[in-house]
């Protein structure tokens, strides 16, 4: 545990329906002691059901977790945002919204990097991957513009580079580097104390 | 010669810090007028979503921060009830998560056949989709006729929506396909005209049903019912307000009377969870049997 103000909370991350290789990539290179509370948002069909956690949780030894709400937020655990619903990031619990969809997307990234950036600050951490979408962008500069970590896939090595480019270009702040990079980047960042999980 | 003023420039001044702390004050001294001169109590709402939905109001009225929206909302009452729609309205479908609805005819009609007479409850009903998708669900299963529907809402412009029936005909591809999967038994078409780019249902579908508009914040329980919808209701409350629902629900069932959430709701974050058995292993039906 560190002293308060040094290290970080959570981590969002975002990517759309062809992002399942790199989601899992990221997480199978993140250390079982990984102490953030991690949650994903990938965009996919209504319907879909609970195979993405299975999916997942074939590759970290994270505990992975499909969000209900009021689910509280817990450091080490791998969260997965529902289909159907928008995911929204309270200080140490979630909130889940069937408001309309944002940009035809539900789970917007946008909504949950928003939240994420207005509950946590400077200690969220938000990572845009491979998608074929502009969704993610605006979250991302809100925090980068709290002060947290941003991190955007290499649009050259993304399998869709639309999502992490207009990310790369609207954070100018934003650390753009390929997969292998990024997850060993990321497994090295500080995890701040567990105060915050009341 | 007189010197050029650019009137676009801006004005100087600090750059724009955000103040958490400032922003919940905003916010809860909104709500409380809300609250007190117009008797609406979203003080107890998830703050990340009720935020959400402030902000969006702040730039529909094209003003620049939450204070302002407060001094537009207390002096113009269009103004709250633009609010009010922002704050009440939820994008749902007929016959959202069709496997919820096969469970319930599978389950949950069994039981309600040993009444002579049901009492359901659909508390929170938005514009009325799942009202109607209940009604043409019962009856098919030939129980419509000894069943009441009680259809309440906070929002007196979404009850009159749904008491029309009238949903966008864009949209019956989808439901259709939901009613197919939630195991209906006849043509979906049967139960609307389409007209313009609406799609009416029939009325008849409505004559068991009463729309009232009812507060789960403050209000009280009006009757005993043997079920109790409340789907996507729930998520937009803070767990101290979830609990004081729960009560008025375990106050208004009767004993093995079922409440059925929304499919990422649980009991599990609430004090009510011990008043209950799961009946379902996939869907979010409850059993009251304490």
């Amino acid at each position: 545990m560190r002293a308060n103000g040094v290290g970080y909370d959570v981590m969002v991350v975002g990517t759309s329906w062809g992002g399942l290789d790199a989601v899992r990539t990221l997480l199978s290179g993140l250390p079982g002691t990984f102490g953030m509370a991690v949650t994903v948002v990938q965009h996919r069909h209504k319907d879909s059901t609970h195979i993405l956690r299975s999916l997942l949780q074939e590759r970290t030894p994270m505990p992975v977790r499909e969000v209900e709400d009021k689910m509280p937020i817990e450091h080490g655990c791998v969260y997965v945002a529902p289909s159907d619903y928008h995911t929204l990031i309270e200080p140490g619990h979630f909130s889940l919204s069937t408001e309309a969809p944002v940009r035809y997307s539900r789970p917007s990234i946008d909504v949950t990097f928003l939240s994420a950036a207005d509950s946590y600050g400077h200690r969220a951490v938000g990572v845009v991957l491979t998608g074929a979408s502009v969704d993610g962008t605006e979250g991302l500069k809100r925090i980068s513009e709290r002060g947290g970590m941003v991190v955007v896939q290499d649009p050259a090595t993304a399998e869709s580079s639309l999502m992490p480019a207009a990310a790369a270009k609207a954070v100018p702040r934003a650390r753009v580097m390929p997969l292998e990079e990024m997850v060993r980047f990321l497994a090295m960042l500080p995890v701040a104390g567990a105060e915050r999980d009341a | 010669m007189a010197v050029s003023v650019n009137a676009e420039a801006p004005l100087p001044g600090p750059p724009y810090v955000y103040n958490p702390e400032l922003e919940r004050i905003e916010i809860e001294l909104l709500l409380e007028g809300v609250y007190r001169h117009y008797g609406f109590d979203f003080r107890s709402y998830a703050y990340a979503s009720i935020r959400r939905r402030l902000w969006k109001r702040v730039e529909g009225e094209g003003l620049r921060s939450l204070s302002e929206l407060q001094a537009r909302i207390l002096h113009d009452p269009d103004a709250m009830e633009r609010l009010l729609l922002d704050l009440s309205v939820n994008v749902t479908s007929m016959f959202r998560d069709p496997s919820f609805y096969r469970e319930f005819r599978e389950l949950v009609v069994p039981m309600l056949r040993t009444y002579p007479f049901v009492r359901i409850w659909h508390a929170g009903c938005s514009t009325g989709e799942e009202v109607f998708s209940m009604a043409i669900l019962l009856e098919e299963e030939g129980l419509y006729d000894r069943a009441r529907l009680y259809a309440t809402d906070i929002n007196d412009v979404v009850l009159l929506r749904a008491r029309q029936g009238i949903f966008p005909l864009d949209r019956m591809q989808e439901y259709t396909d939901n009613y197919i999967r939630a195991g209906g038994r006849r043509s979906f078409s049967e139960y609307y005209t389409a007209k313009y780019d609406g799609a009416l249902f029939s009325p008849s579908l409505v004559r068991n049903v009463v729309f009232s508009q009812h507060n789960l914040a403050t209000d009280r329980s009006f009757a005993e019912f043997h079920v109790i919808f409340c789907r996507n209701v729930l998520i937009y409350f803070d767990k101290t307000l979830q609990n004081r629902v729960h009560r008025l629900f375990y106050d208004s069932l009767v004993m093995f009377g079922v409440l059925a959430l929304g499919g990422k709701e649980s009991l599990k974050f609430s004090q009510y969870e011990p008043c209950y058995e799961k009946i379902s292993q996939a869907e979010k039906l409850y059993r009251k049997v304490l």
